[in-house]
């Protein structure tokens, strides 16, 4: 293997893992705290129709951003209002917000831009673009490691970088603080966590607040830095992985991100293997690789492969009374 | 909380819970600056108006039927069966793939029930995996079926466009199955006994979606079989306890349900698209997940929520023609909110509405107890 394909693969996994680990660190919160979060994908989708939409009409990445999480967020209230404040179906909910998410998106795409769904492309100015070009610029002439460095890891714009950043500080949170400590209590025993006096409820509505700040910034990612306008159901499966990425690093933020990496690097893998010969293989067929993500999580869910454990009280509302 | 008397409970609750999402797309309607009792107008005639309407309406209900069956065949059992998309997906494979085989040379008489057959047995293997491993692997149903959605959808591409699409064609596609598997359409059976009826993609398995509705009320209520599976259902230990085995019950709700998606196939496949393609699904299992919720998964139920989903569809599509700017995506958005509020918050719903049940039937309450006072 040279090292530009090396490079060009690192690059384009770190690109395609970035929406998965904002929304794989956003289903943790939620899901920690005992809440599921099936409207992963519809979350990131509205968001990305609000980066799109704003971004374009005001000219302003801030705007932008700031409408994108704000849209997340009240879905995530709404979530919490059907599931947290009233014992609704978790699930139901989420199932939902995501066909709400596909579309309200569409409807409203279509009235106000003319587009079919589309909204006109942000301009340069609103689009996130590299960090640090000059640093970029200057690894590429490095020997060896040239590219590698140059394209595949300092070539990439901040959002890729918070996404990591904020890996290390997740993980801080739920296993460092007390927050974090009530949050994996709330998620495991709320009876316990209301019997010390914590409000069950005021937790379970912080997580989703983050939840839904995480999810907004995924959502502006596909917008404001990967494709630079909204098109309709552009999420295309997005939070769903992500889902399955968090399954698959067992709710924890370091292997959720380690899976989310994987399942990048499949989905950057499957685009470049397509008709590709392999020595004793053969061709690989995409759609293999394309499903891997999914047929992996099953098998770990299924306990074949290591066992991955949920939140005890995963998906069942609490209630006072009892 | 939720002291509805049984009536409103049946009744009254989904219809407010519809009347709802109904005001929340109108609002959205509003909002783009349409007027939505024009809307309302070209949508009910659009899918009752005419011949065509109706019979456009019926065809999109027929699918509805199916997931909407499957969805509540599994909740019955106690389980969210979020993947009938993918059942109905390897369904309309299984009766795609026998007829393509079989249709040159077999009679309809024979080659549909086998394509019927065929198109359920693989909903329910689909629907079986995630079921045996909720059973006996503890891995929770919805996320595997989520997971088995995605993984349906690429093996129907990878069977398609490596091994079906016929050599030279650049369309993802197979090639036209043969006459005899061709589920006849209702204007043509209609047409036989002479009676006049417009070409539509309407046909026969409208018919077959009528009796697995019974078929699903006499299996779930007037069976023993199926009493377990709600025994299940309502209390997995207390059935336990009364000697059903829940773990089979999960692996037999599973399967039923992934059979009845499966059977999308016969109204897409056999009866509209003549081969198979991609995307002859598009949406209708998580359509099945609002009609199960509004039809309060009752067969009953089921019928008329496909009917009123299949009403949307096509007077969506109409409307979509008529009114400039209007897209047909509201109608998935209308879906989205009935979700949301037949579903997920009739917690919320249901006791504001005992409590405004409660304020305008007071008088009569107190009346009648003073009158037993009294007798």
């Amino acid at each position: 293997m040279d090292e530009a394909l090396v490079g060009s693969m690192l690059a384009s996994t770190l690109r395609v893992s970035t929406p998965l680990i904002f929304c794989a660190l956003a289903g943790l919160f939620s899901e920690r705290s005992g809440v599921v979060d099936i409207g992963l994908e519809g979350k990131m989708l509205l968001a990305a129709f609000a980066a799109g939409a704003v971004g374009a009409s005001s000219g302003s990445t801030w705007l932008a951003l700031l409408a994108a999480i704000g849209v997340a967020v009240s879905m995530s209230w709404v979530h919490g209002l059907a599931c947290v404040s009233h014992k609704g179906d978790q699930v139901v909910s989420g199932v939902a917000i995501n066909i709400i998410a596909v579309g309200l998106t569409a409807v409203l795409g279509a009235a106000w831009f003319h587009q079919g769904g589309q909204t006109p492309p942000v301009g340069p100015e609103v689009r996130i673009s590299a960090l640090m070009p000059g640093l970029a610029q200057a690894a590429r002439v490095l020997p060896v490691l040239g590219t590698v460095l140059g394209d595949g890891l300092l070539g990439h714009n901040a959002l890729v970088y918070l996404a990591l950043a904020l890996v290390p500080l997740v993980w801080w949170v739920v296993f460092r603080t007390r927050f974090g400590l009530r949050l994996r209590a709330v998620g495991e025993n709320p009876q316990m966590v209301d019997a010390a006096g914590v409000s069950v409820m005021r937790l379970r509505y912080t997580a989703l607040t983050l939840n839904g700040v995480l999810c907004g910034l995924a959502g502006s990612y596909l917008v404001l830095a990967q494709s630079a306008m909204f098109s309709p159901n552009m999420t295309a499966g997005r939070g769903f992985m992500a889902l399955a990425a968090l399954i698959f690093g067992r709710w924890h933020p370091v292997k959720a991100l380690w899976a989310c990496l994987l399942f990048g690097f499949l989905d950057a893998a499957a685009i470049r293997l397509q008709g590709v010969h392999l020595p004793g293989i053969g061709e690989v067929p995409v759609q293999a690789i394309q499903a891997l993500p999914y047929v992996l999580t099953v098998v770990l869910l299924a306990g074949f492969i290591g066992k991955s454990v949920a939140p005890k009280s995963l998906g069942v509302p609490y209630s006072k009374e009892r | 909380m939720n002291t509805l008397p049984r009536w409103a409970d049946l009744v009254l609750l989904p219809a407010v819970s519809l009347l709802v999402a109904l005001l929340a797309a109108g609002g959205v309607v509003a909002l783009v600056g349409q007027d939505p009792l024009e809307v309302i107008q070209v949508l009910v005639h659009g899918a009752f108006g005419t011949a065509r309407g109706i019979s456009y309406t019926l065809y999109y209900a027929t699918t509805f039927v199916f997931t909407g069956l499957a969805v509540a065949v599994a909740f019955h059992g106690g389980l969210f069966n979020i993947g009938g998309e993918g059942q109905a997906v390897m369904g309309g494979l299984g009766t795609g793939l026998v007829a393509l085989w079989w249709s040159a040379f077999l009679p309809a008489w024979l080659m549909l029930p086998i394509m019927m057959v065929s198109g359920a047995l693989f909903g329910l293997a689909w629907a079986a995996v995630p079921g045996y491993l909720q059973a006996y692997r503890g891995s929770h149903v919805v996320i595997t079926t989520i997971m088995f959605n995605f993984i349906a959808s690429t093996v129907l591409v990878y069977v398609l466009v490596n091994h079906l699409r016929p050599k030279g064609s650049m369309s993802v596609e197979s090639a036209p199955f043969a006459a005899s598997a061709k589920m006849p359409g209702v204007h043509e059976a209609l047409g036989a006994i002479g009676i006049d009826w417009p070409s539509s993609p309407l046909n026969l398995s409208v018919m077959l979606a009528l009796l697995a509705a019974l078929a699903v009320y006499f299996f779930l209520w007037r069976t023993r079989a199926g009493y377990r599976l709600r025994a299940v259902g309502s209390s997995p230990s207390a059935a336990e306890y009364a000697g059903v085995r829940a773990h089979r019950q999960v692996l037999v709700a599973m399967s039923i349900s992934g059979a009845l998606a499966g059977l999308v196939g016969m109204n897409e496949v056999a009866g509209v698209s003549g081969k198979l393609m991609l995307e002859f699904v598009s949406g209708a299992g998580f359509t099945g997940i609002a009609v199960a919720l509004m039809g309060r998964n009752h067969p009953l139920g089921i019928v008329l929520a496909s009917l009123l989903f299949g009403a949307l569809f096509q007077g969506g599509a109409e409307v979509a023609f008529e009114v400039q700017g209007f897209s047909r995506d509201m109608v998935v958005m209308l879906q989205g909110f009935i979700v949301l509020f037949s579903g997920a918050m009739t917690y919320v719903i249901a006791p504001i509405l005992a409590r405004l049940l409660g304020w305008v039937s007071k008088p009569f309450a107190s009346k009648t107890t003073s009158g037993a006072a009294h007798g």
